[in-house]
């Protein structure tokens, strides 16, 4: 019974969002006065969209074999976790995933945007209801996880074995709660847009949804980031993959649309730029769910490819999209832009900002989809590859980045003071590296340097705001902007030292045998066979000194039984300088086995970048939400 | 704003939109050519796979006639199918090279008592490094090699009897 409730609540929410569309058609054109309706729907529906997932994660946890979507991913021996994780990790609960959050989104605008005036409230909901019928229809008459097998299955048909890690089974539903809370960015911009209402008031209540997107988006990127570094055993963090790109695409429009918005809610300027932002973050994020379900871009991550899926969601992104732009071209030349500013000035900054991650962004889809676009011209087949995005994206992100050292201390409208000054510290460090890079590591590249330098230099400089204030009465929201821009210099720092100090070595070694690494001395002690809950491994033991203690690492190569994978367990030893990372792999029939070790200095600064963007983002969030609470309870 | 300029999105959607419905529809195509052909032969130096005979390397491939270069393994199902179509090919006196992937000489030669042996000489590749050298993904596998050693043609899967009407005359056109 537990299957046909959670269908049923899908239907009956799928039958609300279409009452809901039509209620706030009627209320918009002042047919009728629907307002508390509209919200009550919207807030209906989203628990009803709960309520079904719900029932798909007790169908998960209990291993109903009767329903085919269980019995096709989940096991019954498998880790309570990951047959909880399980019920997102597949295609049709994930799209359920995805409906669920947009129906919770839908109820949250309901209940939290009432300072907006009711038309443009009324008409996003209006908007949001139509996003969410579209899902609805996609996933009750192509992807239903509730249907049942008859008779049902002896046995469940197991779950990837790569997706049995605890990274990645929070990994999917992360990028998705960013994916989604796009969308009510969407649905904002779009209802202002009808109502002709775009104004301060709308970017403060879009700005924490945008926020709160680019936090999920920004932590599920760094998390995939890291467990394709640690889980697939390739010792890299990016690889400019189809599928990396489709999460990274919306995460330039949607950095763009944080800083857009925000010059919009402090000087009400921006107003087609911010819409027009605001309609391609959530058009990157359907083209990303596109790319990664329809499978029509060769990738390394491979998802059932269904052409009746692609087509639909396909379906659905035109008429979104296109309705959307549309509308754009509309409305756009009816917004009066408001208060003007000079060239030097953070709204400036800011524009240029803007304008550095759309070209970014543009570059990254161009590379992304040349491929598809090359073939349907000439029939070749080609693959846009790293060489292309690291050439063309690199000096952008560097220019990028040294805005990112000004940006932030020039004042609103017209700078006036001498601000160059002040960064007088942070570009002696920049300087100071990059001449050492230039005297010490003349083998890396350009880019590689000028990174190093611009991290050395933005990590004094992202702090600089903060000086001169009292730090108890800080705004939490200059905290977060403070930190995020640390963190995005920490993020770069990494990135360079990766690629300027990493030494690799791929080797054949027996037991007993030493093998140098950087610092390191590794000895490859022995080889031995172990088991887990599902699956058998050979593992290696490795003892690695640089002089002092010893550090025992133990590589992996497992074989799980069901289905019959082998994956890659690197080990790897973070030290307070550095990652060691290992992998074993296959034996020779002379007695050696395979080791790939690398020596990677300062590369765990990449995903403490991450993380720090993140919990800046979190902190701005705080801050806006504090701050919106204060003017509620003084109103 | 000018009005052009902002339709100017909405004909790139609709442009990029319609790529992505001609991908979707168009069969899709999984198969990895080699991007080898038509270049040299990489070197190798295979040891023979049965003992007794031969080694292959990459030299011997260079004899100033086409001739066949075949991936098989006496673990490989299609490889059976293929075995009587490549002794017809022999037949018709054409000269077949073969490289036994991850085999193993008592292996091979018990396969070969049972599906005949077409093969001029055969080389062992234990980890398959020649197999990815020469692109090829899979067994068995067949390279067109001409006369100076480059490879002209890959033909993926195994040799049909209809396949091999196409084989002789693409042998005849590089010769």
């Amino acid at each position: 019974m537990t299957a046909e409730a959670g269908l049923a609540a899908l239907w009956l929410a799928a039958a609300l969002s279409l009452l809901g569309l039509f209620l706030s058609i009627l209320h918009v054109r002042g047919k009728l006065e629907a307002d508390r309706t509209v919200r009550g729907l919207a807030v209906v529906q989203g628990l009803l969209c709960l309520f079904a997932f719900a029932m798909l994660l007790i169908v998960f946890a209990r291993t109903d074999l009767s329903v085919l979507l269980v019995a096709s991913n989940s096991h019954s021996a498998k880790p309570f976790v990951y047959k909880i994780a399980g019920a997102w990790g597949n295609h049709e609960g994930s799209m359920l995933l995805w409906v669920t959050v947009l129906g919770l989104s839908g109820a949250a605008m309901a209940v939290f945007s009432r300072r907006l005036p009711s038309r443009t409230l009324i008409a996003a909901l209006g908007a949001q209801a139509a996003l969410a019928l579209g899902f609805h229809a996609f996933l009750l008459l192509a992807s239903n996880p509730f249907a049942r097998l008859d008779p049902p299955a002896p046995e469940g048909r197991g779950l990837n074995p790569l997706l049995q890690d605890p990274g990645l089974a929070f990994h999917p539903p992360t990028l998705y709660l960013g994916y989604v809370g796009l969308s009510v960015a969407f649905s904002l911009a779009v209802g202002a847009m009808l109502a002709g209402d775009v104004d301060r008031q709308l970017a403060r209540a879009m700005r924490p949804w945008v926020l709160g997107a680019w936090i999920f988006l920004t932590l599920g990127i760094t998390a995939g980031s890291y467990w394709a570094y640690y889980e697939l055993g390739w010792g890299g963090w990016w690889f400019w993959d189809p599928v990396e790109n489709a999460s990274l695409m919306p995460w330039l429009a949607a950095t763009a649309l944080l800083h857009s918005v925000a010059v919009l809610a402090a000087r009400n300027a921006l107003k087609a730029w911010t819409m027009m932002l605001a309609v391609i973050a959530f058009t990157m994020s359907m083209v990303g769910t596109f790319l990664v379900r329809s499978g029509i871009l060769t990738s390394v991550h491979s998802f059932a490819v269904d052409p009746t899926r692609g087509g639909f969601i396909l379906a659905l992104l035109g008429i979104y999209v296109t309705a959307a732009f549309v509308l754009f071209a509309v409305r756009a030349g009816t917004l009066r832009e408001g208060a003007p500013f000079e060239l030097v000035s953070r709204e400036a900054a800011i524009v240029l900002n803007n304008l550095l991650l759309t070209v970014i962004l543009g570059i990254v889809f161009i590379g992304t989809l040349y491929p598809l676009m090359a073939e349907a011209v000439t029939g070749e087949k080609l693959s846009v590859g790293a060489p292309y995005f690291n050439a063309v994206a690199g000096p952008l992100a560097i220019l990028l980045g040294i805005l990112l050292t000004v940006g932030p201390l020039l004042s609103w409208r017209r700078e006036s003071r001498p601000v160059l000054r002040k960064l007088a510290l942070p570009a002696l460090f920049a300087a100071t590296v990059l001449v050492i890079a230039f005297l010490a590591w003349p083998q890396a590249t350009i880019l590689t340097k000028l990174g190093l330098a611009l991290g050395a230099g933005l990590i004094p400089a992202a702090l600089l705001p903060l000086i001169g204030r009292n730090p108890l009465r800080t705004p939490l929201a200059i905290w977060g902007m403070a930190i995020a821009h640390l963190g995005a210099g920490v993020a770069i720092a990494g990135m360079a030292a990766d690629s300027a100090f990493t030494t690799e070595k791929l080797t054949a070694a027996r037991p007993g045998e030493t093998v140098e690494i950087g610092p390191w001395l590794v000895k490859f002690e022995s080889v031995a066979p172990v088991a887990g809950p599902n699956w058998t491994a050979v593992e290696a033991e490795l003892r690695a000194s640089r002089g002092g203690g010893v550090e025992v690492l133990r590589p992996q190569t497992r074989s799980f039984s069901n289905p019959p994978t082998e994956t890659n367990e690197a080990a790897i030893k973070t030290v307070l300088a550095g990652q060691l990372y290992t992998v074993i792999g296959q034996p020779d029939p002379e007695g050696r086995w395979q080791l790939r070790l690398w020596w990677k200095p300062m590369v765990t600064l990449i995903w403490l970048g991450g993380a720090l963007v993140g919990l800046g983002g979190l902190l701005a969030l705080l801050g806006h939400a504090r701050r919106a609470w204060r003017r509620r309870a003084f109103a | 704003m000018s009005r052009a300029l902002r339709l100017l999105p909405i004909i790139f959607i609709v442009w990029v939109l319609g790529t992505f419905a001609w991908k979707l529809i168009q069969p899709s195509d999984t198969t990895i050519r080699s991007q080898l052909v038509n270049r040299d032969v990489p070197a190798f130096e295979l040891p023979a796979a049965l003992p007794g005979s031969p080694p292959l390397r990459s030299d011997d491939l260079a004899t100033g006639e086409p001739r066949l270069l075949n991936l098989f393994a006496s673990w490989c199902v299609p490889c059976i199918a293929e075995a009587p179509v490549l002794e017809d090919l022999q037949r018709r006196g054409v000269k077949i090279d073969g490289i036994a992937i991850r085999d193993t000489p008592s292996a091979v030669a018990a396969f070969f008592d049972r599906h005949g042996n077409p093969y001029v000489r055969i080389g062992s590749d234990r980890n398959s490094s020649v197999q990815l050298a020469m692109g090829s993904v899979g067994v068995p596998e067949t390279f067109i090699i001409d006369g100076k050693g480059v490879i002209r043609f890959q033909h993926i899967g195994p040799i049909k009897p209809e396949d091999v009407p196409g084989i002789m005359a693409r042998l005849e056109q590089v010769r």
